[in-house]
């Protein structure tokens, strides 16, 4: 179902309540939302999906649309059909009035309650007396939200409820629509939270204590989380000046012996790239969160997009190593970002976790035990005199040493400099360190994520491959489409690319689907790899693949 | 004058980088005296620069040493006073590094006021790319970039810092050792940012202001001069005929960044992760 209005009208309060008592109640629920960049007026929609199988991608089709104003008919049409229930105010749609059109008195139930501004309270109480959701629940759920305002406004929400509940139950009465969606079994706890938050929670889990950032949609999220709770988890949160100053801010600090991290995104990043060729060179570790967009430039602010891999792939002059993370699901971005602390600890390196717009504000639920922490791991060591930031060592990582703590001076050039960090122009000792810092990369390709297989192998003649925030919606299509000539593979890891693709791909023809206009995933595949992509599945209109897309995708390439 | 003997000093036998007579050599000493006169403990000392010629500096220092980006010393430098606030942190670069391609960050630096000192090496020229205008050089100079003479304004690092309420705001002169060690050295004691302008003549690209001009056209601050009076100190700043040298304001009224945050004496690594029990409470919000 699907919420749509003005900004301002409310769409996010209707979409936080439901998904509350929808969990509360035992439902799978998840979330996508899209909007305009604007502060008031426009058009934006708030896709809700109910469901037995858990299910966490964005669907085209609408069953129930919840029209809050005129506008929303224009904006939606093409993910409108016959068969779409339209709830909306009568008086308000004009000749846009359908047979598909349920009259629905919002605005006469929220004045009846005490004032207009109910009409979302309204319109919540409309969806859940359609499921037969108990309605304690939700006034449960709105004596929590609103106590701190007072009886009486709680009051007034709860009647504001109870006559769009009331609305809602006679309703589904009269509709030619199944409403039955069974609980799923078990019933294990469950979280429910967006990606943002995943983020925020592995951000915190993994011990960062430094973040310095310049606001950017939609990366921006990560940064209000952690300036909520600088006390509570002793974290530093500085807003800097600019990007270049946010990147090496976090490197200072890192080098000090913070664990930073930097949130941007694309544009955002383009200023931070000094900066990843910078912590290539003197060896200290940052986290890197893009928050992908589309681009190029100012491009589409509050839209999605997965165009900004090959500038984390190639951010930075110079040779050095890097990692980068690209999670699909919250339980991956939890455990990649904790990963991604690690692994720029223990190697010195600049690590990136890339995620969008959709990923970052969808919400969905997720098993508590699936919740993982990871031991912090710190790689420092206490210095004594003779300590040589850059000493030479097999696998080419130096014991790195922060200032203060031991007898040693720990010293840090952005020349290229000898195992003293003192600036040199010798061939031979440059030939020596551009070895070292390249090593690691052995190592790390070893370590890299393995892709996850979605569907079985053993019949599949094609794999259809994803990254980032295309995991669930390739889950699903692949579900929907049931053809064991399809499976899945999935990578929260694009770089470097874990050794055992070689073997996974063996025999098997490749498609890659990714939200950008090039296939830039494809072509680092098949750079990496040698293998040619059959087919790229590509969309970059600023919008999520929906499960509609990737299945018609799928059956069109049957008959090639 | 270079034969000094601080606990700073490298090794004998290291190659500096910079042209003799150059006023960088002066500035090293007063900055190595400095900080010996402070007692400072070298191994609780990180000298940040940016890159030029100036920016070398703590490659001279026996310290830790951050020797970061172009124009970005001052983000570094604040990045790490503010993951270990017992650290003294002293920067060290020039006019281009500083006031061009870093000047977005000295205003907001000033506008934070973390506890951190900033020594401007201030030739009024570009050295290592070879002497094109400097944001600080005076209109009319001649440079292989500007045929017809520096046709813009020059940046006034004393007025703004002045304008934007610096809490301590000092101009020296390289030729002058002592002096420029006793600014230093009430520069570094400061609790606060605090900004030091070090005229520095450039003897290979600058042939307007050297030595002797340096001489001719500065003058200290009275004994009894103000340092509490913020217009009179601007007024000072924007002086044209002689220019003053000296500690122009102090204001200790302003609050650290580092204190308005609550950051503790415990480095940051030193602190501790989340243990399982603080991870679940975390995300049991969510539930």
């Amino acid at each position: 179902m699907v919420f749509c209005g003005e900004a301002g009208q409310g769409v996010q309060t209707i979409t936080v309540a439901l998904l509350n008592v929808l969990k509360k109640y035992g439902y799978n629920v998840f979330s996508c939302t899209e909007y305009m960049s604007r502060i008031r007026g426009g058009s934006n929609s708030t896709e809700i999906r109910i469901t037995e199988k858990k299910r966490d991608a964005y669907l085209r089709r609408i069953d129930m649309l919840f029209a809050l104003s005129h506008t929303v008919v224009e904006h939606l049409k093409d993910r409108i059909s016959s068969k779409t229930l339209i709830f909306a105010e009568k008086e308000k749609f004009g000749d846009q009035w359908g047979d598909n059109c349920i009259d629905t008195p919002l605005t006469k139930f929220a004045v009846e309650a005490g004032s207009v501004g109910f009409s979302n309270i309204v319109a919540a109480g409309v969806v859940l007396g359609m499921f037969g959701i108990p309605l304690e629940l939700f006034t449960a759920y709105l004596q929590g939200k609103f106590i701190a305002k007072g009886e009486e406004i709680v009051a007034k929400n709860v009647i504001a409820a109870k006559l769009g509940y009331s609305f809602g139950r006679d309703t589904a009465a009269t509709v030619d629509i199944s409403l039955q969606i069974s609980l799923p079994d078990g019933r294990p706890e469950r979280v429910l939270m967006d990606g943002t938050t995943a983020l925020g929670i592995g951000t915190v889990a993994a011990g960062c204590n430094f973040i310095s950032s310049y606001p950017m949609s939609p990366g921006t999220g990560l940064l209000t989380f952690l300036a909520h709770r600088t006390k509570e988890y002793g974290i530093v949160v500085d807003q800097a000046e600019d990007e270049i100053a946010a990147i090496n801010a976090g490197l200072g600090a890192s080098f000090a012996g913070a664990r930073a991290i930097v949130t941007t995104s694309g544009g955002g990043f383009d200023l931070m790239q000094e900066g990843v060729s910078l912590a290539g060179m003197i060896e200290t570790p940052i986290v890197i969160h893009i928050g992908q967009r589309p681009g190029p430039a100012t491009g589409l602010p509050t839209r999605t997009e997965q165009g900004d891999l090959n500038l984390a792939l190639h951010a930075g002059h110079g040779d050095f190593a890097r990692a980068i993370f690209s999670p699909g699901t919250l339980a991956e971005i939890i455990d990649t970002t904790q990963q991604a602390f690690n692994l720029a600890q223990q190697y010195q390196i600049p690590v990136f976790i890339l995620t969008d717009q959709y990923l970052l504000e969808s919400v969905s639920t997720i098993d508590a035990s699936s919740v993982k922490r990871r031991t912090v791991e710190t790689f420092f060591v206490k210095t004594t005199e003779t300590y040589q930031r850059y000493a030479f060592t097999n696998d080419g990582l130096s014991p790195r040493g922060v200032p203060g703590y031991g007898e040693g001076l720990v010293r840090v050039d952005s020349d290229e400099h000898d195992e003293n960090g003192l600036i040199t122009e010798s061939f031979d000792i440059r030939r020596r360190m551009v070895e070292k810092r390249l090593k690691r990369m052995h190592s790390l390709r070893e370590k890299a994520r393995v892709p996850t297989v979605i569907g079985s192998l053993d019949q599949a003649e094609t794999l259809v491959i994803s990254w980032g925030s295309n995991r669930s919606v390739l889950e699903e299509a692949l579900d929907v489409i049931g053809n064991k000539a399809f499976a899945g593979i999935h990578f929260s890891q694009v770089f470097p690319l874990s050794p055992v693709i070689i073997s996974l791909f063996e025999n098997k023809r490749l498609f890659v689907m990714e939200n950008n206009a090039t296939g830039q995933f494809a072509d680092l595949l098949s750079f990496e790899t040698g293998r040619s992509i059959s087919r790229k599945i590509l969309k970059a209109t600023g919008e999520p693949f929906s499960v509609e897309d990737v299945v018609d995708a799928l059956h069109h390439s049957d008959h090639e | 004058m270079n034969k000094t003997v601080t606990p700073f000093d490298m090794p004998d036998g290291i190659d500096v980088a910079w042209c003799p007579g150059c006023g960088n050599h002066m500035l090293l000493s007063a900055v190595k005296f400095a900080l010996h006169e402070l007692g400072i403990d070298r191994k609780n000392l990180v000298m940040v620069s940016g890159i030029g010629q100036a920016a070398k500096a703590p490659q001279y220092i026996k310290a830790n040493m951050f020797n970061g980006l172009h124009g970005r010393s001052l983000p570094a430098a604040q990045g790490i006073k503010l993951a270990n606030r017992n650290l003294v942190v002293v920067v060290e670069s020039g006019d281009g590094d500083m006031y061009g391609e870093g000047g977005n960050h000295f205003l907001h630096a000033i506008r934070r006021n973390i506890d951190i000192t900033v020594i401007v090496h201030d030739n009024m020229v570009y050295g290592l790319t070879k002497g094109q205008a400097s944001p600080t050089s005076q209109r009319g100079m001649t440079t292989p970039i500007q045929e017809n003479g520096v046709m813009l304004e020059p940046f006034n690092p004393l007025a703004v810092a002045l304008a934007l309420n610096a809490p301590f705001v000092a101009r020296a002169y390289a030729g002058d050792v002592e002096r420029t060690q006793e600014i230093i050295k009430q520069a570094i004691a400061f609790k606060g940012l605090s900004i030091v302008d070090v005229f520095q003549p450039c003897v290979v690209f600058n042939k307007v202001n050297t030595y002797q001009w340096f001489r001719e056209h500065t003058v200290y601050l009275p004994e009894n001069h103000n340092v509490r009076d913020r217009t009179g100190a601007f007024g000072l700043a924007i002086q044209q005929d002689k220019l003053p040298l000296g500690v122009f304001y102090r204001n200790e009224q302003r609050e650290l960044y580092e204190d308005q945050i609550g950051i503790g004496t415990i480095p940051l690594y030193q602190s501790n992760p989340l243990d399982e029990e603080a991870f679940q409470k975390l995300v049991n919000n969510y539930l």
